[in-house]
Parts: structure tokens; sequence; C-alpha cells
């Protein structure tokens, strides 16, 4: 629904309008591949990361194919459809080239022959779908929805990243014609992750149960979006990497277990909720679920027959679900409605899209001379077939199909022909036109296409069921498609099919009642645990927070020299250093004055650990510098000890400037007892440990090479007799200079510290402040 | 000094020179900026010089003061080196471009530029130098450089920020002299490439063991690891958004350039406490930084944890010390700057228009109006994540590949998860500063707005800037072969040191190649 109607350009418009030319010429392109198809894959390949093994390789095959038919078809008139209902969105220039870009994506992902290639496009349909879907981005619920299809899918295409890299590894090679000419992985002892992997890929990407949850969601797009989205497009992507590494992964219990049951599951699931449904979207979107989790229980065989039921199917899925979005799409664009239980009676206004919606239902519901007919003949073939489960298949496929002629009927008769006294409430003030031809082409074309290939069903297997099948099966399969196979089991599920669909057309609202009630005794759905997940993750975060960065430099203090403190004792004994180190028996043996300094230097350290004022920890740490200056005295070398009173006096000058400008430093007299005997402790533990080390080192010999060069050198080549100052000025002159540097840029700071202050002289920083003061200052 | 040293000494002294001359002309605000601006140009340029001649011809040395190795110091440019050092001149030339619509006349006249230049001129001496005392050095004009820029208009939690990052990373300080000491004592050299030989031939293997832990510790404070990275977050939200980007880009870096140089070549003796030490870093880091970034509804403190938990990514091929990981680790690096700078300045201009507000509430409704800013922030973004065709994806490509090949399954998996993380805190991002409405505005505060939002001046040094950061992401992403294969060479040559010792030592100090035992798992 549009929101605000906005004046637009004629550039934009042209934009939408121009758009439609590209997947028109892109199909067409494809189209003439047909026949070259049919006989070999085309592939092409240019170099593009050889580092990383990945080039611009790309294969049509009969599958690729298929879907690149269906991408570009299908796009075509959906930009003719989007040209028109688009009118009036704002930014809708911007939301063709969105649109435009997600379906390259889409056409990378099913002709890239080259792993990484794949998953590539694939991301790039993750995040041109996130665009997609916020396009509404006014709306709350549209904002939520892309974010939630990226999460999920997104989430999907990490665990996809690590199982194509794993399938490579395996394969050896990261080219699909290499690894699909080498057959199966499944005896590769790798072959358990990345089937894991690939399927939490696949059914993350095609909305498998448990990860459904964001197809249905996605509807807040604009019924473009949708459209496309959830028919031939996104959601194809996770059947499509089934059934394009289906040579490769299948045809283990492990694959057809899996299959099997995920894909019954999501099958069924989601017909049982499209029921409960009165938004047409929504009633699509969960269809769109059914028929996803269908494609998948067949994917799951790896007979003929249900390979051929899975390629069939995602075929007829394509053409009907996109022209019943568009026709949901178009009636909520005329008649301001899209709720079954507002509409009714539109067929009088709206002839076309009455007719595609009729076309479109039948064939989804699976009647002949449909191609929804052959589709669903098949699954049941398939079902009989199936190996692992037959009565869970068949019973699941009957159900399903039950259902979704059920909802089929609904769609078709409940908006255009039935309740024909809603239709005064519809529309502007009770006036319902038809959609202009640019809206209803695609439907009534698609819904035709689905009855043509029903029709004659010898050109849909010769040219596109034929090469796809096998493409997926891994070797040539006879295809013959038809619509009467003879009186047989297929049939006869057939028939029932179509009791249990009328009945349920018949008791569609008790049904929805039921199905409601049960639905709200549910104790949470998917989409509240995708939320309790998010909560989890920000409650952690929290959490985390709370224990690291609460804002405290004490604790932060504590954290860095405590850790510090463990992994260097943690070290000294794991490496067995500490056993090297040998232990003093007696005293060193001193001078008065050195025992003095080293007095000095132990006074001044115990008192600024317990000092209670800031300045007095200061003045007893500088007591420490100065002590060890001193001690560079004794060692002879004076400039070094007036480098280090240079560095401590101006240190103590910059601490004390800083920490005047500091709230004050409050504690009790209990806490700081406490606080000083913990310091105290880990003060020791850490003093001890660097004690010992330097006692450990100092053990060993030093390599006199380089002192003795000093030695033999300063006064020859130097010209200097302080081998201290010609170290400082010569040999190592670069340390001196960036030394100096140093206390120039301490200089500096501190000038612009006491000159550069905020307080009542905001000018003086910035016509623009940094940051809005105190609200930022570091709390959780 | 011999003609062939120019282009190592180049890079450093380039930005050190303007650095004065900025100094000289900060009464004179335009004519310094110029200085700044050209002066970061002429150090891209030396650098680019420096890149092309270590692609040709190997790693690079020499002597300053013609004291020749191992008793002088000497600067020492290998792949690795060479890279780093453009990709942080090109994001000081950036930095400088963007500043002049960013920090205001008083903090350019008191400092803001010489501190700039000679952060930048400390970056590529630390990525240059061959000598780990010098190391530590360069590591001394970093912190009071970035010191000076944090507190740099004194606003109280500007201080309150300042003081923490001193106060933590002093300890880091400390921790590395002592190390260097400790380490000079048990060789008696500080030449880094002298180093290599000669702690193979220590009397106390596991007392160097513990050294080398002390260089760890030292250099993951500097870094930025879990759980002793608090100075990091507690920080860079407060200085001007132009100055986090700086820091959010190369600070961190220089850290992990560090840890890289020491544990390739200096400590490969016991790497399965030293290696293994790094992994469980990396793990615990990776966690640590995406935890924080989702607690936050704060775009600075957002993006400032982000910067946490990518430098665990980046630490993965290290840990592994295998060709594919460290391709990884190089790559993935490099880039990281580049992404850090262009989320920060892009994520600086969303917020002028929020009136310099950051919180999640504030922010909003900018997608219909500012496309390009969408675009250039989207592109970083992105990157950050590793979703392709940008460059963060070959980093993590690479990286994913690499753990996956050394069978390293729960650094793959931590890596993965916390990318999924950062993939949900990203997309949350996005959505708060475009999508969602902005705040309804009372009268006053919408004229502040109007009053902070960029004015066409300041725009024309923010575009370029910030586009500039786009385009190279993007081409890195798209065009990522040339500089992958450089970086696949710069791998190799850390694997294997000889070249470098080779250019630092001549060729016959060169001791037959260690072999390595693979790194964690």
């Amino acid at each position: 629904m549009a929101g605000e109607q906005i004046a637009e350009t004629g550039a934009v418009k042209a934009v939408r309008w121009a758009a439609v030319a590209v997947p028109a010429t892109l199909a067409v392109w494809f189209l003439s591949m047909i026949p070259a198809v049919e006989s070999a894959p085309i592939r092409v390949a240019w170099d593009w990361v050889p580092t990383m093994g990945v080039d611009l390789a790309f294969r049509v095959d009969g599958l690729g194919l298929l879907f690149a038919l269906l991408i570009t078809v299908i796009g075509t008139f959906i930009f003719l459809f989007s040209a028109s209902y688009m009118k009036g969105y704002p930014a809708s220039g911007r939301f063709t080239f969105i649109l435009l870009a997600f379906m390259l994506s889409m056409l990378g992902v099913v002709t890239a022959d080259n792993l990484i290639l794949i998953f590539i496009f694939w991301e790039l349909t993750s995040i041109t779908s996130f665009l997609l879907i916020g396009t509404d981005f006014k709306n709350p619920e549209g904002r939520r929805a892309a974010t939630q299809a990226l999460v999920v899918t997104g989430g999907g295409g990490l665990a996809l990243m690590a199982g194509m890299i794993l399938l490579g590894e395996a394969a050896g090679t990261y080219s699909l014609t290499a690894i699909l000419e080498a057959g199966s992985i499944a005896g590769h002892e790798l072959y358990g992750g990345i089937l894991v992997l690939v399927l939490i890929g696949a059914f993350t990407k095609s909305a498998q149960f448990p990860f459904h949850f964001w197809l249905p969601q996605a509807m807040a797009a604009p019924t473009p979006v949708s459209a496309y989205l959830h028919s031939a497009t996104m959601v194809k992507a996770g059947v499509f990497l089934l059934a394009r590494l289906h040579p490769v992964l299948s045809g283990t219990p492990e694959w057809e277990v899996t299959l099997t049951l995920f894909g019954g599951v999501t099958a069924v699931m989601a017909s049982v909720v499209a029921l409960r449904q009165t938004d047409l979207k929504k009633m699509l979107a969960y269809t769109t679920v059914m028929g996803l989790g269908t494609i998948t229980l067949f994917l799951a065989g790896s007979g003929e027959a249900a390979v051929m039921a899975a390629v069939t199917f995602i075929l007829v899925h394509a053409l009907y679900k996109s022209a019943l979005f568009m026709v949901a799409g178009t009636v909520d664009h005329e008649a301001y409605a899209r709720d079954i239980n507002r509409l009714g009676g539109l067929a009088r206004a709206m002839p076309f899209t009455a007719a595609a919606a009729a076309l479109a239902a039948l064939s989804m519901g699976g009647l002949p001379p449909f191609i929804g007919f052959i589709g669903k003949e098949l699954i049941y073939e398939g079902a009989l077939e199936a190996t692992f489960a037959a009565p869970f298949v068949i019973i699941m496929a009957l159900a399903a199909n039950a259902m979704m002629l059920g909802v089929g009927l609904i769609l078709a008769l409940d908006p255009f022909w039935l309740n024909r006294d809603r239709r005064p409430h519809l529309g502007h003030h009770g006036t319902v036109h038809e959609a202009p031809p640019s809206m209803w082409a695609g439907p009534v074309l698609l819904s035709l296409v689905g009855l043509g290939l029903g029709l004659f069903p010898g050109a849909a297997s010769k040219w596109l069921i034929g090469p796809v099948t096998a493409a997926v099966y891994g070797e040539p399969v006879p295809v013959s498609l038809s619509l009467w196979h003879g009186i047989n089991a297929p049939l006869m599920l057939s028939l029932l099919t179509f009791a249990l669909g009328a009945v349920v057309f018949w008791m569609r609202n008790p049904i929805r009642r039921g199905v409601a009630g049960v639905l709200w005794a549910m104790p949470g759905s998917a989409d509240d645990v995708y939320d309790a997940f998010l909560r989890g993750i920000h409650a952690m975060g929290r959490g985390f927070m709370r224990a690291f960065q609460n804002g405290s430099l004490v604790g932060y203090m504590w954290t860095l020299l405590a850790f510090t403190a463990a992994v260097l004792w943690a070290t000294l004994i794991g490496t067995g250093a500490l056993a090297n180190v040998p232990m003093p028996s007696q005293l060193p043996d001193l001078f008065l004055y050195e025992w003095a300094v080293v007095g000095l230097i132990g006074a001044g350290s115990i008192v600024a650990v317990l000092a209670a004022s800031r300045l007095l920890a200061i003045i007893a740490l500088s007591g420490v510098g100065s002590g060890i200056a001193l001690l560079y005295v004794f060692f002879g070398a004076p400039d070094v000890a007036t480098t280090q009173l240079m560095v401590e006096t101006l240190l103590v000058v910059l601490l004390a400037l800083i920490l005047l400008r500091l709230p004050g430093f409050r504690v009790t007299e209990k806490g700081w007892r406490r606080s000083g005997l913990l310091d105290g402790t880990l003060s020791v533990a850490l003093g001890v440990a660097i004690t010992v080390i330097l006692m450990g080192v100092t053990a060993g010999t030093l390599d006199m090479v380089i002192p003795d060069f000093y030695a033999q050198r300063s006064v020859i080549d130097a010209h200097g007799r302080n081998i201290v100052n010609v170290i400082l000025v010569d040999f190592r002159a670069l340390d001196t200079m960036g030394e100096v540097t140093v206390i120039a840029l301490a200089g500096l700071a501190a000038y612009a510290l006491i000159k550069l202050r905020s307080d009542g002289d905001h000018d003086k920083i910035a016509s623009a402040p940094v940051t809005a003061p105190e609200k930022n200052r570091e709390t959780v | 000094m011999s003609a062939t040293g120019w282009p190592l000494v180049l890079p450093i002294i380039t930005p050190l020179l303007a650095a004065s001359l900025a100094f000289g002309l900060r009464r004179w605000p335009l004519l310094q900026r110029s200085v700044s601006i050209l002066g970061m140009a002429a150090m891209l340029l030396f650098t680019v010089q420096l890149l092309g001649l270590v692609a040709d011809h190997g790693p690079q040395a020499v002597a300053v003061s013609t004291w020749t190795a191992p008793f002088g110091i000497v600067l020492v440019a290998d792949l690795f080196s060479a890279l780093l050092v453009v990709v942080a001149a090109f994001t000081g030339l950036v930095v400088a471009l963007y500043a002049g619509a960013e920090v205001g006349r008083g903090r350019e006249s008191h400092g803001f530029h010489p501190f700039l230049l000679i952060l930048l001129a400390g970056a590529a001496g630390a990525f240059l130098t061959g000598d780990i005392f010098n190391l530590y050095v360069w590591f001394e004009i970093l912190l009071m450089a970035t010191f000076g820029l944090l507190v740099l208009g004194g606003e109280k939690v500007q201080i309150d920020g300042g003081v923490k990052y001193m106060a933590l990373n002093m300890v880091a300080t400390i921790l590395l002299l002592t190390a260097i000491g400790l380490l000079y004592g048990m060789t008696g050299t500080l030449n880094m490439a002298d180093l290599h030989i000669k702690v193979a031939e220590v009397d106390d293997p596991a007392m160097l063991t513990v050294i080398a832990v002390m260089f760890l510790l030292a250099f993951a404070i500097k870094a930025g690891l879990f759980p002793l990275f608090a100075w990091l977050p507690a920080s860079y939200h407060t200085p001007p958004m132009v100055v986090s980007a700086l820091f959010a880009a190369l600070l961190t870096k220089i850290g992990v350039y560090s840890m890289i140089r020491v544990f390739t070549l200096i400590f490969t003796h016991d790497m399965a406490i030293t290696h293994g030490a790094l992994g469980i870093l990396a793990v615990l880091t990776m966690v640590a930084g995406v935890l924080g970034a989702a607690a936050q509804t704060d775009m600075r403190r957002v993006l400032t944890f982000t910067v946490v938990s990518q430098i665990g990514f980046m630490l993965i091929g290290l840990a592994l010390m295998t060709r594919m990981g460290l391709v990884g680790t190089v790559f993935y690096m490099l880039q990281d700057i580049l992404v850090k700078v262009g989320l920060f300045l892009a994520g600086g201009i969303a917020v002028r228009y929020a009136a310099n507000e950051s919180a999640y509430g504030r922010l909003g409704g900018l997608w219909m109006n500012k496309l390009w800013l969408a675009v250039v922030f989207l592109i970083p973004a992105m990157a950050l994540v590793g979703l392709p065709p940008v460059s963060g994806f070959w980093g993590k490509l690479a990286l994913v590949r690499g753990a996956l090949e050394a069978e390293a399954w729960i650094l793959t998996g931590v890596a993965l998860a916390a990318s999924f993380v950062t993939l949900y805190v990203v997309g949350r991002l996005f959505v708060t500063v475009f999508w969602k409405p902005a705040p309804a505005l009372t009268e006053a505060e919408a004229q502040a707005r109007a009053a902070y939002a960029p004015t066409r001046g300041d725009m024309a040094l923010m575009v370029p800037a910030v586009t500039a950061v786009a385009v190279v992401i993007l081409g890195l992403g798209i065009f990522a072969e040339p500089v992958l294969a450089l970086v696949d060479q710069a791998a190799q040559q850390l694997l294997d040191p000889t070249a470098y010792i080779t250019a630092v030592l001549g060729p016959d100090a060169v001791p037959p190649a260690p072999t390595l035992i693979g790194g964690v798992r």
C-alpha cells in the first residue's frame, strides 16, 4: 500500500519503465540458449582472484537455465507490474535499481560455476533483499522484517560459506563443473560437516522449518518485491542449491532423512497455517513456505521420479505463485483491501485479474489440464517410490495438496465471485476499476503459460523438465510428461485430493477458527524464539558490560594487572622456567647509600599503595622515580638519570593538572583498608614475578658482542669518550630523536590542556564542540 | 646514508617535518591545514614508492646514521610493512582532509595538526623499524600524540577518557620496556633480525617463553585484546569523530602489527604456548567485542566495540601460523584500517545532522535525502561484516578458509558466530541511522541541529575524504587480486623471514630456516 503519495519526476518514471527492458532482454537471451543447453552445458570463465581460487566462471545447464528463465521471464512481468504499482512510492527510482541488482545477483547464483562465486551472489541476494524488504522503511514492521530477513538468511549464509569451503577442500577444487563430474562425496570424512552447513544455508534461505518465520514477515514489503522474492527468486535459491548439489551430496540416509523430515514438516505446518490467514499476501506467503517444503521433501529422494517431481513443481510453483502475488497486489491497489473477510464480488469490475486468479489458483490446486495437475501426479508418483518413510511422505503430500486446493479455491472464488454484498465497501467510495494492463498482463500471461504447458506437456518435458532432471539427477533421464497416465495409484490419490480439497474449501470458516484456536494455544511461535534469541544476546552484552566495562578505572586497572600477573605466573610455572631460576641464599652486599635508595623506592611504593589522596600517591610515586634516577647515577649513567628526572617531573605536572579536573576521591576507611590490602597483594604478586624473571635472565651470561663494539668504536669512529652519550646521540640517535619528540609532545599536550578548556569558553574550541557534554560519559 | 636509504626514511621524516612546519604556522589556520594535507599527500606518495621498491626488489633495509646492524638502528621494509605504511598514509590524508570540517579552529590552533602528523610519523616508524627498542620509542611517540589528540579541547568527558587511556596504556609501555630489557639480557641484541638468530641460541628457552608472553601481554594491551582492552571503549567515543576514526583505524593495528612481527620473526620456538595463547585471546576478543557492541545503543560506542571484535578476528591467522591464515590476517588488517576510517567518518557526518548526538534515539531519517551518505556508510559496513563484494569479504574468506584448512574448529565456529552477531549489530545500526524516522524535535532542538549540520564548506572536505575511502574499499573487493597477490607474498615473507634477515644482516647471517610446528588447533 503506497504510504504518502508524492509528486514524482519524469526521470523516476522513466527509470521504472525502462528497467523492464533489462529482464526482457535477458529473457530472450536465455530462451535462445535452450537448444544449445539441451545437448551440453554452456560454460564461460574469466580469471578473477586466482590467489583464492575464485574465477568468474559461469555455467548454464538445464537446472541453471530453468531458474534463469524463471528469474528473467517472471522478472519481466514483475518489472512491468512494478512500473505501475510503485507510482507515488518514495524513491521508486532507487527501488528499481535495487530490484535490478537483486535480479542480477539471483542470475549469478543460478549460473555461477565456482562454489565461492555462488556464495558471493548468494550473499548479494541477502543484502539486496534486505534493502527491498525495507522499501517501506517508514513502517516499523517493514524495518523489523528487513532486519529479520537479513539476520536469518545472512546467518545461514555464514554456515554456507564454511560449507562451501569444506566442500571445496573435500573435492580439491571450487569448480562446480569439476565437482559435479567427480560425483558424490558421501564417503569423505568431511561429508557430515559439509551437509549440515550447506543445509543450514539452504534451509534458512528457503524458509524451511524452523527458519520459516522470516518469509511471512517479509510480506511487509511492497507487492512487486513479495511477488518476485517469493515465487521465482530469493526463497528458491535454497532449493536451487539443494538441487544443484544433489548429485554431490544426496543418496545417503543423512540427506534423505533430514530433507524428508524438514521438508515434510514445513509443508504440512505451512499449509495448515495458510488456512488460518485472511490476508491475501500472508496466505500466499504460507503457501509459498508449503511449496518450498514440498520441493525439499522430494529433493530428499534420489530416484528419478522424486527428482522429476521436485523440478516440475519448482516450475509449476513459480508460475502460479508469481501470478497470484501480483493478483493480490492488484486487488490491494484497486480495492484498497486485501483481507479475505472484506473482499468480495470483484469479478465484474476486475475481469482480467479475476481470470488470472482463477487460472493460477486452479493450477495451484492441481486441477487438469493445468501444469499443476501434472506436477501433482508426479508428486504422488515420487511419493509412492520414496525409499524412506514412504507412508509419511504420501500422507504429507496428500495433506499438503488437499489444503493447497482448498486455499486455491478460496483465492480464486472468495474475492472475485462470492460475497457480492461486500463490493460497495471496496475501492474509492465503492468504485473499483480494473488495473492498468501493465499490472494484469503478467498474471494473465503467466497463468496462461501454466495452462499451455499443461496442454502441451511434450514441449515442456523436451525443453525444460528433461534437461533439468538430468542436471539434478546427474545423468540423462527419460522424461515424458502427460496429463493422462491411465488409471493408476497417482490418479486415485489425485481424486482423493480433489474430494478433500473441496471439503477444505467448504469448511473454510470452521477450519480457520479451529487453526486460530490451536495457534493461540501454542506457547510461542518461531518468531517469538527469534525475539527471545536477540533479547538473549542483548542481555549477555549488558552483563558483559557490567562485568568488564563499567566505567571504573580502578576496576580496569585491576583486571589488567591481575590478568598480567596470573598469566606471567602461569607461564613461569607451566614452562618450568621458575625451576631454573637460581634463588639467592643471602642478602646482597650493598653500600649504605644504596640501601637508602632501595628504602626510598620501597617506602614510596608502599605509600603510593596506601595513600588516601591522589596527590599523596603521585608524590610518593615521584619519590620512586627519583630513587630510580639515583640508581642510574650510581651505575654511571647521569644522562639517563637526567632524562628520567625530566620525564618524571613532566609526568607529575601533567597528572596533577588532570587530577585537578576529576571529581573528588571518596572512599570509606574500611573500603580503603580492604582495597589497600588487595592492591598491595597484587603489586607484590606482579613485582615478585618480574623480579624472578629478572633473576633468571641475569643468571645467564650476557652476549657482549654489541657492548664490546660500542666500547671499541666509541672513541675511534664516534669521537666521544662517554659511551652512554655516544649511544644516545650517535649509535642509537634515532631513539633519542624519538624521545625528544615525546617530550615535545608532552609539553604541547600540557600547553593545550591549560590553554584550551571547555569551561565557559566554548567558542575557543570550535564552532562545533565534540559531544553532547556529560551524556557521553562512560557508563553502561 | 646512502642514496638507497631515502625511500625508507622519507615516510617517517615527511610527516615529522610537516608537523614542525604546522606548529610554526598555527596562527594561520588555512595555511597550517594545507601543510598538513600536503604533508600527508607527500607521505602517501613516498610510501607508494617504497611499496613499489619492495614489491620489485624484495625487503629493503637502511642503517640509520650508517651504524650497521646489529650495532645501530635499522629501518626495514618487507611487503607487510610497506603495505601497512601505504594504508596508514592514505588514512592520514583522509583524516587531515576531513578534520578541517570537524575539529574547529580552537583545536587546530592548539596543536591538532602537529599531533596528527606526529602520530602518522609514529605509525610509519613503528611499521618500519627493525629494532625492538626503537619500536618501543615509536610506541611512546604514538602514546603522547594520541593522548594530545584525545584531550585536546579539554571537555570533561575527554579528560575522563584520556586519563583511562593513558593510565592503562602506561602498563603496556612499562611491560614492553621491561620485556625488551629482559630480552636484551638474554640475547645481547635489540635488532629484530639478529634476535631471530640469537633466540635460537639462548640457554634457557623456558625463560624465553616467559619473556615472549610478556611481549604478548604488552602488545595485547596496545591491540585492545580482551581482557586487556578496557582503555579502548573507555576513550574512543570521547574526542571528535575524526579523531576516533584515526584511532580506531590505526592505533590497535600497530599493536597487532607488533604482535605479528614479533611472533613470526622472533618467538617461534614454542608456538604451542605463544600462538596457543594468541588463539585463546582471539576467541575471547571476538566474543567480547560483539557482546559489547550488541549491548550498546549509541553509534559511537557500537562502532568502538566493533574495533575490539575485529582485532580478535584478524589474529586468527597469526594463531594458525599458516600461509592462508596469514594471508587472511594481513589482508583483513589492511582493509580493516580503511573500514574503520570509513565507518567513523560516515558516521561522523550522520551524527552532525543530529547535533553531534549519537544515541540511537536521537538518530534517524537520513535514507530519503542523504543517499550518498547511505552508500558510503553501507560500503564499509558491509566490509565490517565481511560481505561481498567489498574488501572485508576476501579477508574473512581467507581467515575462515585458513582456520578450516588447519581444522581449527573452535576458532572457525567462534569467528562465524561473531560475524553473525556483527551482521545483526550492523543491520540494526543501518536501520537506525537511515530508515528509522528522526525523533520529533522541539523548535530549539531543530535550530541546534541546523547549526551543527555540515555547511557547504564542510561538505567540500568531507565528501571527497569519505568517498575516497568507500571507493577504495569497494575497489579492493572487486579488484582484489593484485593486492591479494602482494599479501600472499607478504605472508610468505612472514613465514620464511630469510629475505628480511638478508636485507638487514647480509646473506651470510641467515641460519637454516627453522621447522615450524603448526599453531593452535
